[in-house]
């Protein structure tokens, strides 16, 4: 039994690591960028599709892809961000009216990515095997790379928590998520500090990517689940909340390790009844005010 | 939505524009070849989906992604009791279930402000298709249903109905104390709200009166198809192109949407059959460079364009 209960929790917190990824990065877009990034998953796919494609033909080891898909996708939200939704935020009169534009926006995003993607790399279903071995964990028996994925989730979420806490940057994004207007007038360099969140949701999606090319079978069209899952624990943890989106990030892990136990078909639907059931109750979040 | 241009001196004149331009869509699949009929049978759907979704969302400022929820309502319903009863209340059981689901959720829902609102109908779209697929595979043990299929002219025809049904509702409603207090919403909810407005009331009856046209569209366009699974019918992105249509035609004029619905689906249609391996490519471009160039829609644009090309007139002379 306490077996039993320690395997789900696990096997929670392995899916939770990469949850918590993916919304983190999300959190820094919508929290603190505005932007509802819709095509949020497709930077998943490309670091999961980069990672695959670097390791099956040139053999890169796909944790040192990591560190090369990072700048990458980081420039690539960078200039995005720059280009595209700063325009965006100039020609909007409203902080509502430049969120709902920049989410159709990044609607757009998506249907560019996927097409590029399907061009390149096709639409069917790739995968390899990378430390594709058990690892005995207290009784329980657990895939070595799915343990890697989670230690190098929370490493790397951590990193960038203490990026947060610590730096003079992170400073400034922190004031940025919570008003962005006094932000500005405090002499942070708004334009700049938004991008760079851009930015570094687009590295934390993409970092998700090559995590979950090890353990998983990918596509090109994979995106739109995690995007929707990054949306629920974004909303979980509170909107603009980086360590909320952490910590619900594991929770809903664990909630659909649970509920997958008891019957696997339902581990979406009780996201979307858990999110609903939120949204209606407290909208702000677990660690909303 | 204005509708001064509808209600002004110039009134006889529009209403017989289009009465001619109805007259004209009711003969078409009379003289037109077999693809028109497909082709206009998209239009007819977006252009539905499209200003039933400015009828609430355009007006009160509330993002609704929930178009897809109504939508595929409208299909599953057609889908179950299409065949046992009589086509024409298929179709209005298709969207009263939507208008009812509407109201329930409506009710419960229109309290959540902003980005909320659209999360929340997000995610209701797949909620319903999540919940269906686990319903069919464990308690029915089956993967979508067939539809009985109906002619090309038929589904032309309904939905020609429905479309005229929703511009006489769009219509009706902007001319009355309704359609005015309801953009008194959109202006400023809380002053509407002091003035007297039953904020609550008017925000749900009038989703649910949108749902009800996308609940019928479904129940009609599922005859189209003739299998159907929970993500066909509740397929996102239903729910985003009624809002990238309205968006790209402009919202400040009822024809807005339909023009921006009509310049799309053909769009769409034309990439799908020239360039299918590009089509998403060229019409996320599109989207883009929309939302960025239009900000008031095409009608927006060439509203401004006429308005510098009559000054220019009036300066020369």
């Amino acid at each position: 039994m306490i077996v039993t209960f320690l395997d789900i929790v696990i096997a929670g917190l392995l899916m939770g690591g990469i949850y918590a990824l993916i919304a983190v990065g999300l959190s820094l877009q919508y929290g603190v960028a505005r932007v509802l990034n819709i095509s949020h998953g497709e930077f998943i796919m490309i670091g999961a599709f980069g990672t695959w494609m670097l390791y099956k033909m040139v053999g890169i080891n796909p944790l040192i892809t990591l560190a090369m898909c990072g700048p990458v996708l980081f420039l690539i939200g960078f200039f995005l961000h720059k280009t595209l939704f700063r325009s965006l935020l100039a020609s909007s009169a409203s902080a509502d009216i430049f969120e709902a534009k920049s989410m159709l926006a990044s609607f757009g995003l998506l249907f560019i990515i996927q097409n590029i993607a399907i061009l390149t790399w096709g639409a069917d279903i790739k995968s390899y095997s990378y430390l594709n071995y058990g690892v005995n964990l207290g009784g329980a028996l657990f895939a070595a790379n799915r343990l890697v994925t989670l230690l190098f989730a929370v490493v790397i979420s951590t990193a960038f928590y203490l990026f947060l806490a610590f730096t003079r940057l992170g400073k400034g994004i922190r004031a940025a998520a919570q008003d962005p207007r006094t932000a500005g007038l405090m002499g942070v360099n708004i334009n700049q500090v938004l991008a760079l969140c851009f930015g570094f949701g687009a590295v934390m999606a993409g970092l998700a990517g090559g995590l979950l090319s090890m353990c998983y079978p990918i596509t090109t069209t994979m995106g739109m689940e995690y995007t929707i899952i990054a949306i629920i624990v974004v909303v979980l943890g509170g909107l603009g909340s980086i360590v909320g989106s952490f910590i619900g990030g594991f929770l809903l892990g664990i909630i659909g390790s649970i509920v997958t136990y008891i019957e696997p078909g339902l581990a979406m639907v009780s996201y979307y009844v858990i999110f609903i059931v939120l949204l209606l109750a407290k909208p702000t979040g677990i660690l909303g005010k | 939505m204005d509708i001064t241009t509808l209600t002004s001196k110039k009134s006889l004149v529009w209403w017989v524009i289009i009465l001619i331009i109805f007259i004209l869509l009711a003969f078409v699949p009379l003289y037109a070849p077999g693809y028109a009929a497909i082709l206009l049978i998209s239009i007819l759907m977006y252009v539905i989906l499209t200003v039933s979704w400015v009828m609430f969302s355009g007006s009160t400022g509330y993002m609704s992604l929930a178009p897809a929820v109504f939508f595929g309502v409208g299909i599953y319903a057609s889908a179950i009791i299409g065949g046992k009863l009589p086509f024409p209340i298929v179709v209005g059981i298709g969207g009263l279930a939507s208008f009812c689901l509407a109201l329930l959720v409506g009710a419960l829902t229109l309290r959540l402000r902003g980005i909320y609102f659209a999360i929340f109908t997000f995610g209701l779209v797949m909620l319903m298709a999540h919940s269906l697929l686990f319903w069919e595979l464990h308690v029915t043990g089956t993967r979508g249903r067939f539809v009985i299929v109906m002619g090309y002219n038929t589904i032309y025809y309904y939905l020609l109905g429905i479309f005229v049904l929703l511009l006489l509702t769009a219509y009706l409603i902007n001319r009355s104390r309704f359609g005015l207090a309801l953009q008194s919403i959109g202006q400023e909810e809380d002053a509407a709200a002091h003035t007297g407005v039953n904020v609550t009331m008017l925000k749900v009856t009038t989703f649910a009166i949108s749902a009800f046209f996308m609940g019928a569209a479904g129940a009609v366009m599922a005859t189209k198809w003739t299998y159907i699974d929970p993500f066909i019918a509740f397929n996102p992105f239903y729910s985003f192109m009624p809002v990238v249509m309205a968006i790209f035609g402009g919202m400040g004029q009822l024809f807005g949407p339909i023009i921006g619905a009509v310049i799309l689906t053909y769009l769409e249609e034309f990439l799908i059959t020239k360039f299918a391996e590009l089509y998403m490519l060229i019409f996320g471009t599109i989207l883009v460079i929309a939302i960025l160039y239009l900000p008031d829609g095409l009608v927006g644009l060439i509203q401004k364009m006429w308005n510098r090309y009559s000054e220019r007139k009036h300066a020369d002379t």
